[in-house]
């Protein structure tokens, strides 16, 4: 069996092998892998016994399944009404500039990749961002770079 | 009058509370009849934004026959503007626990869910810790009742109750026809009631302090207190608890900054007020308030002077784009053309009488859209549109 194959394996050994456990699967897959290949996919639905597309059609609804490879931290940052009041955009600017990448790309290094989502649930803390599962909150470019930077550090550090 | 109500600060929701052990001990050994006639005549209603009342719920899944039943917690809290819940969780988390497994008590469940946002994923550690010194303490009073988390995955739309079960059975999100409704036959098709994290945390303070501690609370058709998330141009953003009815007026004497132009009630799916209707609108459930009455999830968002409103409704239009589940067309097309429109009224591609056809559009929306996410679009649009028309144009 290869990684994905036993990856996928032992998660449905975990959850079960039922419809039910087809978003903890998916969420266990991506939490491993960072997105959910075609071959994931292939490979959850033939464990579940339940079709392709059908697994496909489930990924694609969910903002957090990824579908396209990505970093190994992808950055989320608020885009609703609060953070895009309170400074949003230079936070995006100042995050762009620093990784040289635009919205939705991800460093030719495959350690970030840049994402904006909805409202976080940290609006009076605006603007807010997820760094994979972790928040930041009253973001200033300062800070962002800052944060960024002790990533990259962290990093270097394996 | 509702104006004349003052904002009343109480503290009820994050009191702590270290005697929940004897709150649960204690309340199930009451009869669960008892029990339903107590939250009914509480008169709580649901704090997702729906309104509910909560005593009903659960007395429709007690009544049913069937023999497995769920109780699910909802935390899937995405409307723009509220943070209450994460705050609950993070703080009062056993209040919760102890009033799922209450409900379970009276209605026969002996199942309950956390449906957690992905975005809140960060609480799932202690969290589960608190459930498991929960779990020991149930099967030590000998209650058979069982609780496990489970993980959203970024999607607005399943914060509505069915797409929150259509996504635990591992489908997309998309809402169902109702009825039948959750009560009848929710997750796994079974009985299950499905209560907002705060309205359990409300239970647990009228199983604990009675019902008329809470309904002497409020206003009329709008009893006991509420979370408000207060964000947006305020000296004092944050979380604070108040009694439901009063003028917002009064609210925004609190938290405006001296120069608020609007307040958005109930988020992006919610009313915009401007200041010259303060006086008239009161926050509470729909009802007989006086002059305007407002429903609301709790989340307060003020604007001051030097915010476009066009920009406002601009960012609200996308999130619906965005979140729109996309299963009927009223809704799926419905947001995308508002979008476009406003957008080509702003460029002067059309002309401002357009904005007439895109209310009308709101209105058939209203009427057609399957689920509350498109119904409520036409909320903050028309209330934008209508009173800052102009910020709409130039
Ligand atoms: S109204 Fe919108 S969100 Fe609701 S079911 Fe229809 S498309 Fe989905
Ligand atoms: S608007 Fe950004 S966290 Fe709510």
């Amino acid at each position: 069996m290869d990684p994905i194959q036993t990856l996928v394996k032992n998660l449905a050994d975990k959850h079960g092998r039922s419809r039910e456990s087809v978003l903890p699967i998916l969420q266990g897959v991506v939490e491993q892998e960072k997105f959910l290949s075609e071959r994931s996919m292939i490979e959850i639905a033939r464990e579940i016994d339940i079709p392709a597309a059908d697994v496909y059609g489930t990924a694609t609804f969910y903002s957090f399944l990824e579908t396209k490879p990505a970093g190994k931290f992808i950055i989320r940052v608020c885009k609703t009404i609060t953070c895009a009041m309170k400074g949003k955009n230079q936070v995006l600017f100042a995050i762009q500039e620093m990784l040289k990448i635009n919205l939705g790309e991800t460093t030719p290094d495959k350690q970030f990749t840049l994402l904006e989502t909805n409202c976080l649930g940290w609006c009076h803390k605006a603007p807010a961002m997820l760094i994979n599962d972790e928040i930041y909150t009253e973001l200033t470019p300062e800070k962002v770079r800052e944060i960024l930077t002790s990533h990259m550090k962290a990093n270097a550090n394996h | 009058m509702a104006n004349s109500h003052q904002l009343k600060r109480v503290d009820f929701i994050f009191r702590n509370e270290n005697d929940w052990e004897k709150v649960l001990s204690t309340t199930i050994k009451k009869k669960p009849q008892e029990l339903i006639n107590a939250l009914i005549s509480s008169e709580l209603k649901g704090r997702g934004g729906a309104g509910f009342p909560t005593g009903l719920k659960w007395k429709l899944t007690a009544e049913s026959k069937e023999k497995q039943k769920y109780v699910i917690c909802n935390a899937d809290e995405g409307e723009p503007g509220t943070f209450k819940d994460r705050e609950i969780l993070s703080r009062v988390p056993y209040k919760v626990l102890t009033a799922m497994a209450i409900c379970g008590y009276i209605t026969g469940a002996n199942k309950g869910y956390i449906y957690l946002r992905g975005e809140y994923k960060f609480l799932l550690p202690e969290l589960n810790k608190v459930i498991d010194e929960f779990s020991y303490y149930c099967k030590e009073i000998n209650l058979d009742f069982n609780i496990e988390i489970f993980m959203g995955s970024g999607a607005y739309i399943c914060g509505e109750e069915t797409a929150l079960m259509e996504s635990m059975e591992g489908k997309r999100g998309e809402p169902r026809n109702k009825p039948p409704f959750p009560t009848q036959a929710g997750y796994m098709g079974k009985p299950t009631v499905i209560n907002n994290v705060e309205t359990l945390v409300h239970s647990f303070t009228i199983f604990k302090y009675g019902a008329k501690k809470f309904y002497d609370l409020g206003v009329q058709y709008s009893r006991g207190t509420k979370l408000f998330s207060v964000s947006g141009d305020t000296p004092k953003p944050g979380i604070y608890e108040l009694e439901l009815g009063m003028s917002l007026q009064d609210f925004v004497y609190e938290f405006g900054d001296g120069d608020t132009k609007a307040v958005q009630v109930g988020g992006a799916s919610g009313f915009l007020v401007p200041r010259k209707k303060f006086k008239d609108a009161a926050i509470g459930f729909k009802g007989k308030l006086t002059g305007i009455s407002l429903p609301t999830g709790g989340s307060m968002m003020l604007f001051n002077s030097s915010r476009s409103m066009f920009n406002v409704l601009d960012n609200y239009l996308e999130f619906f784009r965005e979140e729109s589940c996309g299963q009927c067309t009223p809704c799926r097309v419905g947001c995308q053309q508002l979008l476009l429109g406003i957008k080509a009224v702003k460029r002067g591609e059309k002309p401002a009488s357009y904005l007439d056809k895109l209310l009308r559009l709101t209105e058939t929306m209203q009427y057609t859209a399957k689920c509350g996410l498109g119904q409520s679009v036409a909320n903050s649009f028309s209330s934008i549109v209508a009173n800052f028309r102009e910020e709409m144009i130039y």
